[in-house]
């Protein structure tokens, strides 16, 4: 197999750029520019030339040897000046080595994963880890990519499997010893497991919220002031705003980091009776993106047409703090909204989070779902061999959970997400 | 000489793989030790059970001996798991030993296998490929293909206490020069154990003092061509062992040749020695024991469930603490066998060797256990091993349709660690592959490879138009909700109309509360009726398992080439590479049931396996 190179850190001006090559002429090739390579794990400062002896630079070289490293090949990487010109010029002399190649998206880590060094939730993990932007959403992605999701699914399959072999017992060994009534025991191996899946199941929208952001969205009259509040919260200017009623005719979104919980802030047309179809169909979408939200917030001059389904509403254009309303204008109330915003969300995060993903969500709960099956027929007092299917089927759907059959296609899904060189 | 197929061993391995050999158009030839003992059942007088009897049926439906020749010596037939569902129920039945032996031998004959009395001690190879064996008397028989069915006689050696002694079966000799023949042509071999009770003299048990444990009142026969049993009917008896008999064991349990340190085989979990079930479950007082006749003019009683390697004297003394069984005497000792298997990864899934072309193993000798198991596996060895002299393309069976893909698959694939006996729990496609519909999913293949007479295709062709028929009565109208409730039926009343198929398929629903519905089902026949109320109730399962079906059906469809290198995977653990090195999966699904193989190591095999593609592609 090739022995893959690529930067490990954002391309452009840095103080430092680190350049990771990994495969089984890694060592060999390497010394090609650097001489031969330090021990194991050890830093070492070398002159770093192309293959004609021209230097390129000097820099740290680190080396780890096959079975203990990310890839589970010989690693070695260059951290070497952030220089353009620089990474550029090793790059290319890198290329120039036999069975060298400048890697794929993703293929560090589909080598990890081919290695077995991680497996499909860690790799998922990892990919959260590396698009993390806030801190709740690094914790999470971290405690999947160290395996705390594996390990638990791992529980659930055995005590799945347990409960399948004492069901096992009383069909294939009909006329021998056995425990004659295996349902209490198997039931509660099975209750174990659903009660967990609940948990993590009722967890699992808050999970998929700090990966994506929860989505709060302004709404009010037209002209109530709602694009000048967002950018008084983003300091910049994020959305066009006019004094010219019916302006926002787009959703604008703003991405912000409120304390750790990532919020989507959606800015939304006013929403008024009009006969301009452009501005009607902005509203259209205004009004649905609102709905979906999880939150949403209402800004208006006039406190006397609230609609129902908001969460929370001010009084907007409250330049002097007269109302104890909002003024994107002055900033007066924005930093109440805001933890207004935060203590709301924050209530809604549970701390079983393990399912970060749709495909986590849909596996948990199809396990659930045959879980509930297999109870109702216990209950109804079903042939054992079909209490014994819904618990093979709800043990195979944590399988492909953690990567058993049928997953090929989420491979390749997986790896079309990542970046050279994580 | 070239259409001739030599099979080694007349035990239920050989006779099935000489049939099946012949019935496909092979010259055939049985070589065994001894003739009279064709068809000897060496261990407990009994064919069937869960897993079993599903195995029995499957190579009836294909032509086979076994079913039909149980059924002429069967003399107590019980359903196995009667109270659950079809899917695990098997049938099973007593034999009159001799009366199953004389079926067999009567086949034998019927078929026109010739037999020839003689031990093998050599197999002949030509040019890389078997071409005959050479017998113990010097004389060489040439053929085209080898089926080795040779049991626990491979090395067989025979423990009773502290004695031990050669031997295929008490009283017969061992195989040992073609035991030592085999490890020199550098087969992976193992060796594995088992074990057999005491045979006791039934006149001197009191009967009267035990419960009897009588056959069904409606006895389920082993073969689809039989309806009733042929020979008189009797009953089996329950005793069981107590404290004084674990006394007894406990105390001598250091003179158990099991416990000697003298066996280095690996015995079946579950079928332990009485000595291991005491040692291995202290805190049960009391093991079930059933006391088997062996056949209808015989005295001898086979006591399922207290196997054992005890020394003869102590044997004496535990049996006769059970009830019923004071003054028992002893016909034959209970002994430990001991035998040589070659791991079955070394086969092809027709059962050819690989390394050695136009050898078939099949039995015990691929570390099975079970007389089911070793039929159905002389049946692949022996069918294949015909066409291949016929220059026929193999028959490989798939685990979506038959038990026999199940075992052949794992033992082939998956190799074995202690004697491999079926299980319903090993086939995932269980819920569709019935005892019960084992005909019809196997006896149009066996028609179309032309192993089977008109008899049986004709029979489960009317099968099939009859249940075909049936569906459609219980498919052309649809009830409301009030109607089925009208027929006793509970429904919950959500405006879906429901066909007389789909309320079937509801649990507690039966036959009789259909008929109020749909009085034409009256003129359907019983046992067809029978039949459809057994599928309705896996109704959506099977529909729900069709996807999985499917998707087994393509990873077998898509193959490994023969030279394909393993050596051009990365990313493989050395472990994981070794064992695809040893089974050498054919077909991407074997590939996937190979010991602690996992989705990344399957995916490099994929694309080593794309990677190939693409470059014979581009040449």
């Amino acid at each position: 197999m090739d022995t893959i190179f690529a930067q490990a850190t954002a391309p452009g001006k840095a103080g430092v750029a680190i350049i990771r090559i990994s495969g089984a002429s890694a060592f060999e090739g390497c010394a090609r520019l650097t001489g031969p390579m330090p021990a194991p794990r050890l830093a070492s400062l070398r002159t770093i030339r192309d293959l004609a002896g021209e230097v390129l630079d000097t820099g740290l070289v680190l080396a780890f040897p096959e079975g203990a490293s990310f890839t589970g090949e010989p690693v070695v990487e260059f951290q070497v000046h952030g220089s353009v010109a620089v990474v550029r010029s090793i790059l290319s002399v890198l290329g120039q080595i036999p069975g060298f190649r400048a890697a794929d998206a993703g293929e560090f880590t589909r080598r990890a994963l081919e290695n077995q060094r991680l497996d499909l939730t860690q790799v998922e993990g990892l990919a959260d880890l590396v698009d993390a932007e806030t801190d709740l959403q690094r914790r999470q992605a971290q405690a999947v990519m160290t395996g705390e999701l594996s390990n638990r699914v791992q529980a659930w399959r055995r005590n799945l499997v347990d409960a399948a072999s004492l069901l096992t017992a009383t069909l294939d060994f009909a006329d021998e010893d056995v425990p004659v009534d295996v349902m209490p025991d198997v039931q509660a191996l099975l209750e174990a497991v659903a009660d967990d899946l609940k948990v993590q199941l009722a967890g699992a929208v808050a999970a998929e919220r700090i990966r994506d952001g929860f989505e709060v969205a302004i709404m009010g009259p037209p002209n109530a002031g709602k694009s000048t509040l967002m950018n008084a919260i983003a300091r910049r200017q994020v959305a066009l705003t006019s004094s010219l009623a019916g302006t926002t005719r787009d959703v604008l979104e703003l991405r912000i980091d409120l304390q750790g919980i990532p919020v989507t802030l959606l800015d939304t047309a006013g929403l008024r009776e009009t006969t301009d179809p452009l501005e009607s169909a902005g509203i259209d979408l205004a009004r649905s993106r609102a709905r979906e939200a999880d939150l949403r917030i209402w800004l208006s001059v006039d406190k006397s047409d609230v609609p129902p389904d908001v969460d929370l509403s001010y009084v907007a254009q409250d330049d002097e703090g007269r109302s104890s309303g909002i003024s994107g204008k002055t900033g007066r109330g924005v930093p109440e909204l805001l933890s207004q915003i935060h203590v709301i969300l924050s209530s809604r995060i549970s701390p079983d989070r393990l399912a970060i993903r749709d495909r986590h969500r849909r596996g948990m709960q199809a396990a659930a779902t045959h879980l509930d099956e297999a109870f109702a027929m216990i209950r109804a007092n079903s042939d054992i061999e079909l209490v014994a299917e819904e618990v093979a089927r709800s043990a195979g759907a944590l399988a492909e959970m953690i990567g058993a059959v049928g997953v090929e296609d989420l491979l390749e899904t997986i790896f079309s997400r990542f970046c050279i060189g994580k | 000489m070239k259409h001739r197929v030599i099979v080694v061993g007349g035990g239920h391995a050989g006779v099935e793989a000489a049939s099946a050999a012949k019935r496909q158009g092979a010259e055939v030839i049985l070589v065994t030790m001894t003739a009279r003992d064709i068809g000897t059942m060496s261990c407990n007088p009994a064919i069937g059970g869960v897993g079993k009897g599903h195995l029995v049926r499957e190579v009836d439906a294909l032509g086979g001996v076994m079913a039909l020749a149980g059924d002429s010596a069967g003399i107590q037939y019980r359903l196995l798991n009667s109270s659950k569902g079809p899917a695990v129920q098997g049938p099973r039945a007593q034999m009159d030993r001799r009366l199953y032996r004389s079926a067999v031998q009567d086949a034998v004959r019927r078929l026109g296998i010739e037999v020839i009395e003689a031990q093998v001690r050599d197999i002949i190879v030509d040019r890389g490929v078997a071409a005959g064996v050479v017998t113990e008397a010097g004389d060489t028989i040439r053929a085209n293909a080898v089926v080795l069915t040779t049991g626990t006689f491979l090395r067989g050696t025979i423990h009773i206490g502290d004695h031990t002694e050669s031997g295929g079966r008490v009283g017969e000799s061992a195989a040992n020069e073609l035991g030592c023949r085999l490890y020199d042509m550098g087969l992976r071999m193992g060796r594995l154990k088992t074990g057999t009770p005491p045979r006791l003299d039934g006149r001197t048990i009191a009967w009267d003092r035990l419960d009897a444990q009588p056959g069904d009142d409606r006895p389920t026969m082993l073969s689809f061509l039989n309806d009733a049993p042929a020979a008189r009917q009797v009953d089996c008896a329950i005793t069981e062992t107590n404290e004084a008999t674990h006394d007894v064991i406990r105390r001598n349990l250091h003179r158990s040749a099991m416990y000697s340190g003298n066996i280095s085989g690996k015995g079946p979990r579950y079928c332990p020695s009485i000595e291991d079930k005491i040692g291995r479950f202290p805190d049960k007082t009391s093991h079930q024991v059933f006391l088997e006749p062996e056949g209808l003019d015989d005295h001898t009683i086979y006591p399922n469930g207290i196997s054992t390697s005890l020394p003869v004297s102590v044997q004496e003394e535990y049996v006769r603490t059970l009830t019923g069984l004071e003054n028992v005497s002893i016909l034959q000792p209970g002994y430990a066998i001991e035998y040589d298997y070659v791991d079955p990864r070394s086969l092809n899934e027709s059962l050819e060797l690989l390394d050695l072309p136009g050898l078939w193993l099949a039995g015990q000798i691929n570390g099975t256990t079970g007389y089911e198991e070793a039929a159905a596996q002389g049946l692949v060895a022996g069918l294949n091993a015909a066409r291949r002299c016929l220059e026929m393309e193999s028959v490989i069976f798939s685990r979506a349709s038959s038990y026999i893909g199940v075992l052949i698959n794992d033992l082939t694939i998956r190799g074995v660690t202690e004697p491999y006996r079926m299980f319903t729990s090993r086939a995932e496609f269980r819920l569709s592959l019935r005892a019960d519909n084992a005909d019809q999913r196997l006896t149009p293949l066996a028609a179309s490879w032309g192993i089977l007479d008109d008899t049986r295709l004709r029979a489960v062709e009317w099968k099939s138009s009859a249940l075909d028929a049936a569906r459609a009565v219980l498919s052309r109208q649809s009830f409301t909700a009030r109607e089925a409730r009208g027929a006793g039926i509970q429904v919950s009343g959500d405006g879906a109309r429901r066909t007389a198929m789909s309320l079937l398929s509801i649990p507690g629903v039966e036959i009789d509360n259909v008929i109020e519905l749909e009085p034409e089902v009256k003129h359907v026949a019983p046992e067809i009726l029978a039949q459809i109320a057994r599928e309705c109730i896996y109704l959506n399962y099977v529909e729900r398992q069709s996807a999985e079906v499917e998707r087994l059906r393509r990873d077998e469809a898509r193959a490994i080439p023969e030279d394909f290198d393993i050596g051009a995977i990365h990313g493989l653990s050395s472990e994981l590479r070794e064992k695809l090195r040893r089974s050498r999966p054919t077909t991407i699904a074997s590939a996937q049931r190979i010991e602690g193989m996992t989705p990344a190591a399957m995916n490099a095999l994929l694309l080593a396996l794309r990677a190939r593609e693409r470059r014979s592609a581009t040449r």
